[in-house]
């Protein structure tokens, strides 16, 4: 893991970043004489869409709802959109989206009811109308909240999430309990809200989802954030070798190599037609992960 | 800093109050079992009583003349702390508080919205009420100031309610645990504050119980309005003791503000 440049290696004492949407530094919250969260740095981009990572109990919920202005905090400095979350106001709010891993609750009102009247806290609201297209929810319009599936009730919580116009999004656990099909749909629909360049902080117990999605992803292991990059370095996985296998003499072999191009053009020399069983594979966000976390809990 | 809406105006606390509002009155309305067991129980409990226990109780009055009184006092128990401690540890349990706490929504519009429901819950009740007590047993209607009396009675008890409900809500640990506890408490609280029974006829011990809360006096203060001057000679007192009345029933304002303030949560208490 060292050979990633991650920005986490920052000392306590660097000042917070104004240009970014978030920046923490030396984060500390306590629960009785164990620190939940101890001593965390994080940067965030305004327009990325960042994922953090971590095994429950890692102190990830806590981080994100210090974040969000629903948690005190025992110590460090941060600012959410240039703001201290502990003194956001109504302004600060309008900026900002949540879409929180329970939902919105039980309700009586109709889909473009609750956007509507969730709308009017707002003061650059987005046309509920359109919200509701864009999570494929408009001909939803008139169904209350109870009768939607629960992947139909996860786009409406985002729509909730989004329809103050936010700058900045929290999406917390979006897809648990999702079948493959609602996810890939969930997922095209935060794409296309960073191409309207909302910021997102997402948490999730998927690698493959912050694999998908994410421009950057934080593991978050004891409280600390162990390290920061993009998904296809974090780890090292970036210069991990990669294993070559296949079947000869009716066994399986395997070769770790920083050269596979190489190896397999020797294979397919040897072998007088299809190498038999060939697989090239480079260590998954998830093989990393699960190091990761093995090594530092 | 420099996010879009700073040059955008927040939205008028006036636009807000009366979104949450409509909010509150779609959310009770629609409901089918809040207003089963919150607007109709009371017109039901005030059919059958009125038809079983139709006695004088002196005076040329009847009981049904008196239970009125207290019928219309446990209607807006149900309606403010009855419905607030139950559909507000709901809303607790279920995320709706956080979820709103996390918008730019004014703190302040959840609890006028709240207001307004208590409101219209109330004033339905009452119309009710009185309408089938006038069709169904000929209720002689309050006349002159006794409406006044009506009017701040019901104002008084109902504010006193609602606060107590919006703070024993967060005692408990969801809707269904509101419910369990406050229901019983409600039935207990009508049986000994002279809604079914006369209150005079109640064993002394259970009349000072009742004396602690708001129910009875909401009761007596009602029976002033319903019932003939004579009959304040069958209360404990002897009198209706208006003025006891309005001094209780503010005492409770203010502890139930005062709880409210101290109590209220906008999360659940198995969030941390």
């Amino acid at each position: 893991m060292s050979t990633t440049p991650a920005p986490v290696t920052e000392q306590p004492t660097t000042p917070l970043d104004p240009d970014a949407a978030i920046s923490v530094r030396g984060l500390v919250k306590r629960y009785g004489d164990r620190n939940a969260v101890d001593g965390l740095d994080l940067d965030i981009r305004r327009g990325e869409i960042f994922a953090l990572l971590g095994p429950n109990g890692a102190g990830k919920t806590t981080t994100v709802e210090v974040l969000e202005g629903y948690r005190s905090r025992d110590g460090g400095q941060v600012a959410v959109l240039g703001v201290d979350p502990a003194v956001g106001g109504r302004r600060w709010r309008s900026d900002i989206g949540i879409v929180l891993q329970a939902g919105a609750g039980d309700s009586q009102l109709t889909c473009l009811e609750l956007l509507t009247a969730q709308a009017s806290y707002y003061p650059a609201p987005r046309d509920p109308h359109e919200v509701l297209e864009l999570v494929g929810l408009s001909e939803k319009a008139g169904a209350r909240g109870r009768s939607l599936s629960g992947g139909q009730r996860r786009r409406l919580d985002v729509a909730l999430g989004i329809v103050g116009g936010p700058a900045l999004l929290f999406l917390d656990e979006p897809t648990t309990g999702f079948d493959p099909e609602a996810r890939r749909q969930f997922w095209s629909l935060i794409r296309s809200l960073r191409e309207l360049g909302t910021t997102m902080l997402l948490t999730t117990h998927y690698l493959d989802e912050a694999e998908e999605l994410a421009d950057r992803v934080g593991v978050i292991t004891a409280g600390r954030l162990v390290e920061v990059a993009v998904p296809a370095e974090l780890g090292g996985r970036g210069t991990a070798p990669a294993v070559v296998s296949w079947t000869e003499d009716g066994r399986r072999r395997t070769e770790a190599t920083q050269t596979p191009t190489a190896l397999v053009a020797d294979l397919a020399a040897r072998f007088p037609g299809e190498v038999p069983d060939l697989a090239v594979a480079r260590p998954t966000l998830e093989d990393v992960y699960l190091q990761m976390i093995g090594q530092t809990s | 800093m420099t996010a879009p809406s700073t040059a955008t105006k927040l939205p008028a606390l006036a636009r807000v109050y009366r979104v949450r509002a409509g909010v509150e009155l779609k959310e009770f309305f629609r409901q089918r079992e809040s207003v089963v067991f919150t607007l109709m129980f009371p017109v039901i409990l005030l059919v059958v009583f009125g038809a079983v226990l139709d006695y004088e109780i002196g005076g040329g009055v009847t009981f049904t003349q008196y239970f009125m009184a207290g019928v219309i006092a446990a209607g807006i128990l149900g309606a403010s702390l009855q419905n607030m401690a139950i559909g507000i540890a709901t809303e607790r349990s279920d995320g709706t508080l956080k979820n709103l706490a996390g918008t730019p929504m004014p703190k302040s519009a959840y609890f006028v919205g709240k207001i307004a429901q208590v409101v219209a819950v109330t004033v339905a009740t009452i119309v009710i009420l009185l309408v089938v007590g006038v069709v169904l047993y000929g209720i002689d209607l309050p006349s002159g100031t006794q409406w006044l009396t009506f009017t701040w009675v019901a104002v008084l008890g109902s504010a006193a309610c609602t606060l107590l409900g919006i703070a024993v809500s967060s005692l408990a640990k969801n809707g269904r645990s509101a419910s369990a506890t406050v229901t019983p408490f409600a039935l207990i609280l009508q049986f000994i504050s002279g809604v079914f029974f006369r209150f005079d006829q109640i064993p002394e011990w259970m009349q000072t119980i009742a004396a602690v809360f708001p129910l009875k006096w909401m009761a007596q203060g009602l029976r002033s309005v319903f019932l003939p001057d004579v009959l304040a000679a069958q209360e404990p007192a002897g009198s209706w003791e208006l003025g006891r009345v309005a001094l209780v029933l503010t005492a409770w304002v203010a502890v139930g503000l005062l709880l409210c303030v101290r109590t209220f949560r906008w999360r659940d208490k198995a969030d941390g």
